[in-house]
């Protein structure tokens, strides 16, 4: 299972951010989609990842923090997947590098973001699935009859 | 004062299109449901329910088959319907069912395969692997189709489970195919089959391959097929080790010690032999002149590292000619747009949120319309990861019922949508109709020690039915 299947049942793309945009636009972002990280994109290109975690950090020495840019706080090392990247290896790698959000990107192109709660569900979802498949499986040795 | 939606009064009626194992599944959330009480009318565009489990699954692996009991008891509930043979779009449209239903599910699956995008991929003898499995399964549109069987050497591209199921079934020898329920005009043609060499193309190396570790094992129990690999492509490479070593990672492990005792391995004599190979990728089919497939150029791969730690392939400039006259390619399967329903093209699956369908211009969900399964996700997972993805459209949909946010059909009556459904398809086939040709089907099988002998067109199915 690749991660291109998580995206495909998230709706609309990640949702983005200006590096100029302060980060009281970002706060309202992240109020109005109930979620936890933006990407910063210069056009399709991400160049940044801002996280609740980034936020909280400035807030906690600064109270003027509202009025910074995003690009102020923004990580910009942003380890980025592919549609195509394996399920398992990039939960791997995400609780390895302990980063909550992996910006998805295609030819360059920001193509959406997948959360560590999206992989855990879909990793509980595929378990589940074959747990239930093994399940008929074994039902079906102690008898009864197939399709 | 008008009576709640849900309630025994005013049944919450769902249409769900597409009668695989996710309608059944969504079928089975819905009737299930405390929350409400729902009236389900699962529709098909084919006379039988099951979709790819009696369409998809191998016919020699029966035992998967056995879900279908589970689908059976969904079905006994008196708030279940069944409208087989009615297409979504031509028999009945968007329009007629919003007339008729608070809800619409669409689990329609994913009907087409995936190109390769090379060049010679459309010369006669190289095909769809979905197509040959529709094929020897019985699939009423793919009947007719033919594969020239003829050819001594086939290659399969893929190491899904697709793949290995067709590289399985051309190996088979008659008589392991003849206690199968495979369609019989397969079986006849499978029995003057002359495949003596046959590949299977990964691109990937062994530890990425898609396939379980009981489907690698069952390659290497075949009556008379021996089974090979080549030593240095079923050697890890130094990133395999490696993430295999952190992820301690054991059905992988022991997946590749099979692929390198298959490499040890001396013939034994029989009469085909399964070649798997890894690492690499057709760039060209070549013809032979006559229309045909004369054989496969093949670039040898190498692993490197995303970012993200997934090992992906990349070409190396050491390529191959494999001389093959009949290639299946099995590189994915590809969702289908719906009539009137919004298509996310860069996924291939209806334009979605957790199962909600969305607005393309707004993004913002459509008032009564779902999906769910591989439309919904893309195509993923064995048979059961459809049970919870089904479960979180259901739950999106009681939600959107508990803050009345369904359709308002003119005519909610069980009685009335039966009624459109008759007079649009006067040959639909119920629940029961399929449960009389199941007892066809499986009392044929028993006369020849079969699991059974499937009808294969509808109009077989409708003179069994005395029908016509």
């Amino acid at each position: 299972m690749n991660i291109a299947s998580i995206l495909a049942r998230k709706g609309p793309m990640a949702v983005t951010v200006r590096p100029d945009q302060s980060i009281r636009d970002a706060l309202a972002l992240l109020d109005r989609h109930n979620i936890g990280a933006l990407v910063a994109v210069e056009g399709e290109r991400p160049v940044g990842i801002l996280s609740e975690r980034d936020i909280v950090r400035e807030a906690a020495r600064n109270d003027k923090f509202f009025l910074r840019a995003v690009a102020d706080l923004m990580t910009r090392d942003v380890i980025t997947g592919q549609p195509h990247d394996d399920l398992l290896s990039v939960a791997h790698t995400m609780t390895e590098r302990r980063i909550r959000h992996l910006p998805v990107v295609d030819k360059g192109r920001l193509v959406g973001m997948v959360s560590i709660g999206d992989i855990v569900k879909a990793q509980r979802d595929q378990y589940q699935g074959e747990v239930d498949t093994l399940q008929t499986q074994l039902l079906a040795d102690e008898g009864g009859r197939a399709r | 004062m008008t009576l709640a939606i849900g309630t025994p009064e005013r049944p919450l009626r769902v249409a769900i299109i597409g009668a695989g194992p996710t309608g059944f599944y969504t079928a089975d959330h819905l009737l299930r449901s405390t929350q409400a009480t729902v009236e389900v009318d699962l529709f098909d565009r084919l006379p039988t329910p099951y979709g790819l489990v009696r369409l998809g699954v191998a016919p020699d692996h029966q035992k998967i088959k056995f879900v279908t009991n589970a689908f059976d008891k969904v079905a006994a509930n008196p708030r279940f319907r069944f409208f087989g043979g009615v297409e979504f779009g031509k028999d009945v449209t968007l329009a007629d069912l919003k007339a008729y239903y608070h809800q619409i599910v669409y689990c329609t699956g994913a009907q087409t395969d995936r190109r390769m995008g090379i060049p010679g991929e459309d010369l006669s003898g190289s095909h769809p692997a979905t197509e040959f499995v529709a094929w020897y399964n019985g699939h009423p549109d793919y009947r007719d189709c033919s594969f020239d069987l003829t050819q001594e050497r086939v290659a399969v591209v893929g190491v899904g489970n697709v793949a290995v199921d067709v590289v399985r079934i051309l190996c088979r020898t008659p008589d392991e195919l003849a206690k199968t329920d495979i369609a019989d005009y397969a079986l006849d043609a499978l029995k003057r089959s002359r495949v003596r060499e046959v590949y299977l193309l990964g691109r990937r190396g062994p530890a990425q391959a898609a396939f379980t570790n009981p489907e690698v094992k069952e390659l290497g129990e075949l009556a008379d097929a021996d089974v090979a690999a080549s030593p240095d492509e079923v050697e890890l490479d130094p990133l395999s080790a490696a993430a295999i070593e952190r992820s301690q990672d054991r059905a992988t492990q022991k997946k590749v010690e099979i692929l390198k005792e298959y490499a040890r391995r001396q013939p034994a004599g029989k009469s085909r032999r399964l070649n798997l190979r890894f690492l690499v990728s057709p760039v060209e089919l070549t013809g032979d002149g006559r229309g045909g497939v004369a054989a496969l150029k093949l670039v040898r791969n190498e692993l490197y590292a995303t970012s993200a730690g997934t090992l992906q392939a990349r070409a190396t400039d050491q390529s191959e000619t494999l001389p093959v006259g009949l290639v299946f390619r099995s590189v994915g399967y590809r969702g289908v747009p719906l009539p009137g329903v919004p298509f996310n093209e860069s996924w291939a699956v209806i334009l979605n949120d957790r199962g909600r369908v969305l607005d393309p211009d707004t993004k913002q969900p459509i008032v009564g319309e779902y999906t769910a399964g591989w439309i919904k996700r893309g195509p993923t997972g064995v048979i059961g990861t459809n049970k919870p993805d089904a479960a979180e459209t259901v739950e999106c949909m009681l939600e959107d019922l508990a803050h009345g946010k369904v359709l308002e059909p003119a005519n909610p009556a069980a009685a009335a949508a039966e009624a459109l459904v008759r007079q649009r398809q006067p040959n639909y086939f119920s629940y029961a109709d399929w449960q009389k040709l199941d007892a066809i089907e499986t009392a044929r099988g028993r006369a020849q020690d079969r699991p059974r002998v499937k009808l294969t067109s509808i109009e077989e199915m409708l003179s069994a039915l005395n029908r016509r």
